[in-house]
């Protein structure tokens, strides 16, 4: 972003790109394929790199408003230095916090999750998918929570995976009643409480029940907890979870 | 019109001035409690909110979803109350004059058609009562089972008062069937249940009409001042519980202003020091961060312990409790209501509140159950009256984290790399960008 700014240039949209998917392994391989798609599509996309900081959400739902603040305000001066408008972003939870958190403190953007903006360069024909290896797959979708019933985001998604000419097979929980995969609410950074069991077993297993050929996430946390799970269910080698902008690029072998 | 103002019609109105007197009491007692909580202007986009309180209150749309058996019985008692309210309006004022059916002469055939379709209502909630006393006893489901104790006879009480309501309702119609100078042929279900008194004679079936008129409306009056105490107030806070629920996106969890106002200021010297205060008010400084007891949530929250119906909605579909955690949003809500109750009654006692050495955060709700929630905000997606369990938990965890320093050691050390690097994890800044080139 600062060398477009330098150039007095505005990217269509920033991509902020979140924590997990800057750092972690397997999510910075989500982060890559969405943006070979806003390559491909020709959109013209900044990211902040080494300026985005982390949006505080974590922090936040652990209960910590401090640190939430801190973040929160660093970021929003940053995009506002940028005088940003339009944000997409890979991760639901960045999604929730600069949608509905930011504005609040100052940050006013429109935000769209990728899968949003995903359905919207193909509706609007900027980007074009054949079915590929994904035609006629079964195919099923977990709903991340802080997409959909927090944010009311259940259908772009379904929308980008029938357009590959999967079948679509929804789990017996879904959308507005899917079952979380155990990692929001800071729960990704800590041991679960005792219990029976862990709940992206159990996602894991609802998942299962659809006989599904791939496991479609739209979250670099559910991609974890699903991926544990299925691991766990030793079906690692020939079930594969990707991410919504994964079936994309792979569909079109980018 | 035929007027019998009597001695009946003295006790009669007596009864009645008791009995709104008493829930009157209550009724100032529980808002009393409520206004315990903090201030919160939710007045907001009125349109929308008279909306969402006709489709989720008035309309139960959130009461039939998945759940189509509890649905539609909830709604066949719901529908009954509520039409045959009407008819005990006519046996209030009945009551009061000294009349018999005063609508009945002015009415002709339509006071019959709606007799008629009450009485076939008051069957079909009599139905409805057995096959919930079933689903709570005989054969409980999952989220009724765990209920033991009084929330499991409350819940049972209701059904039976209701059942026996409404056979009192037939009954009085039965036996009015058969007595000579009374014009009921063109009631439906009581004129087929005339023969069962159709062996008494007339004088006694005068007894058994009045027993039943006033055992009908004694319990009535009673059961008015048997909601204040039990899980069947929702039938009253439902209603403005939706009113004032959220309309923002369920994944909005508030800022809090105190916070933020402290943050501006360390991150900008020059902001206003006073503007500390404007969020707040006025007595910011014994404000705590978070809740720790009762007093320290909004009266919305307040007011969401008052309207839970302990329908377990929230608790069925919590991925905490489903896969064993100890945490269940439903006994958030009613841990809320147990305690407000308990600061209400030192109130009661003292006239004031005075600290009684206990808090609803330790005493009634454990630091283990409010870690288990993962914010997936199924138990406020489920619930029917549009509670809000996962803020009070959210309130009650920042007061763990920012007042008593309760976080686990890695949530700790997640945020002092949130606070330090900018990502939860121990990431250099500087690596960021580093995808990019790889
Ligand atoms: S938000 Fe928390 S309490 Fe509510 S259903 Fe989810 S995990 Fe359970
Ligand atoms: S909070 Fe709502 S869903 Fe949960 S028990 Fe109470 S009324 Fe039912």
């Amino acid at each position: 972003m600062a060398e477009m700014a330098a150039e007095n240039k505005m990217p269509e949209v920033l991509f902020w790109v979140g924590c997990a998917g800057s750092f972690d392994d397997r999510a910075k391989k989500i982060t890559k394929a969405f943006a070979k798609i806003l390559q491909k599509a020709e959109v013209s996309f900044a990211v902040l790199g080494t300026e985005e900081s982390c949006t505080g959400d974590p922090a936040k739902r652990a209960g910590n408003e401090f640190v939430f603040m801190m973040q929160a305000m660093q970021n929003i001066e940053v995009l506002n230095g940028y005088e940003i408008h339009k944000i997409v972003t890979t991760c639901p939870h960045c999604f929730n916090t600069l949608a509905n958190e930011y504005p609040d403190l100052g940050g006013n953007y429109e935000v769209q999750h990728h899968t949003q903006f995903i359905n919207k360069l193909l509706e609007e024909g900027r980007l074009k998918v054949e079915g590929g290896h994904f035609k006629g797959k079964r195919i099923t979708y977990h709903d991340p929570c802080y997409l959909g019933r927090a944010n009311q985001v259940y259908e772009a998604p379904r929308e980008v995976i029938r357009k590959l000419d999967a079948e679509l097979v929804e789990m017996r929980r879904c959308k507005s009643n899917g079952l979380c995969c155990g990692a929001g609410g800071a729960q990704m950074y800590k041991e679960p409480e005792p219990g029976r069991k862990d709940i992206n077993i159990e996602r894991t297993e609802e998942a299962l029940e659809t006989k599904p050929e791939y496991v479609a996430a739209a979250c670099p946390f559910c991609n974890t907890m699903m991926t544990d799970g299925v691991k766990n269910s030793e079906r690692e080698g020939d079930l594969p979870v990707l991410d919504v902008a994964e079936l994309i690029a792979q569909a079109e072998d980018l | 019109m035929d007027i019998h103002f009597g001695i009946q019609n003295i006790i009669f109105i007596l009864a009645l001035a008791a009995a709104i007197w008493a829930f009157a009491r209550q009724w100032n007692k529980i808002w009393r409690n409520i206004k315990l909580g903090k201030p919160l202007d939710r007045t907001d986009q009125p349109g929308a909110r008279w909306k969402t309180m006709a489709r989720v209150a008035l309309g139960q749309t959130k009461m039939v979803r998945r759940r189509y058996v509890a649905g539609f019985f909830h709604v066949v008692i719901y529908v009954g109350f509520v039409l045959i309210n009407i008819e005990v309006a006519e046996i209030l004022i009945d009551g009061i004059l000294g009349t018999h059916r005063i609508l009945q002469a002015p009415l002709g055939p339509v006071y019959d058609a709606a007799i008629s379709f009450f009485e076939i209502l008051a069957v079909l909630v009599i139905i409805a009562c057995v096959v919930f006393l079933w689903r709570r006893n005989v054969q409980p489901v999952a989220r009724l089972r765990s209920l033991s104790g009084w929330p499991k006879r409350d819940g049972n009480y209701i059904l039976v008062i209701e059942l026996v309501l409404m056979m009192a309702l037939l009954s009085l119609g039965a036996a009015e069937a058969n007595m000579n100078n009374l014009n009921t042929e063109g009631w439906l279900v009581t004129s087929q249940l005339a023969p069962l008194f159709s062996g008494l004679s007339q004088e006694a079936l005068h007894w058994v009409e009045r027993g039943a008129w006033w055992f009908h409306i004694i319990g009535i009056l009673l059961f008015l001042n048997y909601l204040p105490y039990s899980k069947h107030f929702h039938i009253i806070m439902a209603f403005p519980n939706v009113w004032y629920s959220r309309l923002s996106a369920k994944g909005k969890s508030d800022n809090l202003e105190r916070v933020k106002a402290e943050v501006q200021l360390m991150m900008d010297p020059e902001a206003d020091p006073y503007a500390a205060d404007a969020g707040g008010n006025g007595d910011d400084e014994d404000e705590r961060f978070g809740a720790k007891d009762v007093q320290d949530l909004k009266w919305v929250q307040l007011m969401n312990a008052y309207a839970c119906t302990e329908c377990g909605r929230c608790t069925d579909s919590c991925p905490a409790h489903l896969t064993g955690k100890k945490l269940s949003p439903r006994k958030i809500m009613m841990d809320t209501r147990d305690r407000l109750e308990e600061v209400g009654q030192v109130i009661d006692q003292k006239g004031h509140w005075e600290d009684d050495g206990k808090s609803l955060l330790y005493d009634y709700t454990t630091p283990e159950e409010l870690w288990a929630c993962t914010t997936c905000n199924a138990c406020v997606e489920a619930c029917p009256v549009n509670i809000d369990p996962l803020s009070i938990i959210m309130d009650m965890r920042r007061y763990l984290v920012m007042e008593d320093s309760q976080a686990s050691a890695q949530i700790n050390t997640m945020m002092t790399n949130v606070e330090n690097n900018g990502a939860p994890w121990a990431y250099a800044q500087a690596d960021r960008a580093n995808w990019i080139k790889e």
